[in-house]
């Protein structure tokens, strides 16, 4: 098993790859640090076959380096600062008997995602990118609205979509059949996406400045609420065909989001969903919620919901040019003091000689 | 919530610090699991032997710490006990609550030898 996302060999699988290099991918960012003897400082990545021989205490292992030298070290973990304590039972212990003592770890479960959350979002940020993260039900109507936002925003903005499902690249040739750049990760058994494969996507995809990145994630309303990707928003889909019980039954995943999205409302007439309770009672897990009744086959109600992503685009240029200004102007003001330095250095040079 | 991804994430932090201490294995894991964190303790426990199988926490024992739910009522005024995530108010029935704690999921300490 991988021991960075947890997934089994093989399992995950970023699209474009060849053969056994798209499951390398995901894991040739499980890097680590390490000084060789002479004291020299090195990075590397690790493949799958390493994260299968991966048992920890009988851990050493070789490497091949630039220069086609092979040498072989243990590994080490680059995460310190925890605290030990205790010296386990008694301090005097009989020879050749294992001492046994408590390690504080004291992290959130979820810190690992949350790292690469971070990074991915400051990446988003520094670019001036919008990225939304679109989660529901299987067949709420995901890639169908990505499908028509993006053929209404095209012409507009630049975008980029990541696709998730657990098999298949169906979705991902659909949104390329609009002419926007999709790429398709294939989750295996993973029932969510996680930061560190959107962080794998987003290298691979290098999405242009100022653009939006829409992420579609597995079909699932448990675990995706709890796996942070880095985006800016969270967007869940309930169509209604569904419960209106459902943001209920799954509150964790509708208070993650700060967006939902009332789908498949050309059904209204046909069904008996009463669309008001099923707000009522998303609003009751999270009243700060901001909702679009819209139908992505008819286009109806698309247009607030476009007029939302605009806004939110538009924010991010708008901090980006902020922080570019900003560094602008500190760079002025350096110039000018540095001027200014150099000024009085020459005036008093004469006085010194 | 979903226990086996989120003993998958247990276990990496377990390992990694078991490799960083050189441990030969690891005896215990103690986790603080919130009240109104939605992680199922039973189904924890299930997940946490199937993940930690094969590898250094193989056989470890799991103690969950539970940490009470606490919540601030905005009609009362108060902070209220709450038994679950979106729970009404014990006192006044309001839903107008928000957790203040109870919603953590940590890895507290690991026992090694
Ligand atoms: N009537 C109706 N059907 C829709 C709407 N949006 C999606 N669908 C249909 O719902 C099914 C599932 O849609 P899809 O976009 O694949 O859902 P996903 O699994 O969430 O990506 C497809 O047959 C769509 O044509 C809608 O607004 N109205
Ligand atoms: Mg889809
Ligand atoms: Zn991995
Ligand atoms: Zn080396
Ligand atoms: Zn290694
Ligand atoms: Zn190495
Ligand atoms: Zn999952
Ligand atoms: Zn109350």
């Amino acid at each position: 098993m991988c021991t960075v996302c947890g997934c089994g060999e093989g399992e995950v699988r970023l699209e474009g790859g060849v053969d056994g290099a798209a499951n390398q991918a995901v894991h040739e960012t499980h890097e680590h640090e390490h000084t060789h003897a002479d004291g020299t400082v090195h990075r590397h990545a690790h493949g799958p076959a390493h994260a299968l021989a991966y048992k920890p205490g009988a851990h050493t292992h070789s490497h091949r380096h630039a220069d086609g030298s092979t040498h072989s070290h243990e590994h080490e973990s680059a995460i310190g600062g925890d605290l030990d304590y205790g010296t386990g039972p008694a301090g005097a212990h009989a020879p050749g008997m294992s001492q046994s003592r408590m390690v504080q770890i004291e992290q959130d479960i979820l810190s690992k995602n949350n790292g690469f959350a971070l990074a991915n979002r400051r990446c988003f940020d520094e670019r001036g990118i919008f990225a939304l993260n679109l989660v529901s039900s299987p067949g709420s109507g995901k890639t169908t609205l990505l499908v028509k936002t993006i053929e209404r925003l095209k012409s507009k903005l630049t975008i980029s979509v990541v696709e998730g499902d657990q098999q298949t690249s169906n979705d991902a040739e659909r949104i390329r059949a609009t002419g926007v750049a999709a790429l398709q990760i294939n989750t295996g058994k993973g029932c969510h996406l996680d930061g560190h494969m959107v962080g794998q996507a987003m290298e691979r995809m290098n999405p242009a400045e100022e653009s939006l990145f829409l992420i579609e994630n597995v079909g699932n309303l448990v675990c995706p609420a709890a796996f942070d990707l880095g985006e800016h928003h969270k967007v869940a889909i309930l169509s209604v065909t569904e419960g209106e019980d459902k943001p209920l039954k799954y509150p964790d995943m509708f208070r993650a989001a700060d967006v939902m999205l009332l789908n498949k409302c050309d059904l209204l007439p046909y069904l008996e969903f009463d669309a008001d309770l099923a707000e009522a009672n998303a609003l009751r897990v999270n009243p700060r919620l901001t909702i679009f009744r819209v139908s992505a086959s008819s286009g109806e109600g698309l247009s607030a919901w476009l007029a939302w992503i605009e806004a939110g685009l538009a924010g991010q240029r708008g901090k980006r040019a902020e922080t570019v200004e900003g560094l602008k102007r500190r760079v002025q003001e350096l110039e000018r003091r540095l001027a200014h330095q150099l000024d009085h250095q020459s005036e008093n040079k004469p006085a010194g000689q | 919530m979903h226990e086996m991804s989120l003993a998958e994430s247990v276990l990496q932090l377990v390992e990694e610090t078991a490799i960083r201490e050189k441990a030969q294995r690891v005896k215990l894991v103690v986790l603080e699991i919130g009240r109104l964190s939605s992680v199922e303790p039973e189904a924890m426990r299930f997940c946490f032997e199937a993940v930690t199988r094969d590898s250094i926490a193989q056989g470890a024992s799991l103690e969950i710490v539970v940490t009470p739910g606490l919540g601030w009522c905005m009609p009362c005024g108060a902070e209220v006990e709450m038994a679950e995530s979106y729970g009404a108010c014990p006192r006044c029935g309001s839903y107008q609550i928000q957790p203040t704690s109870g919603l953590e999921m940590r890895v507290r300490e690991i026992e090694i030898e």
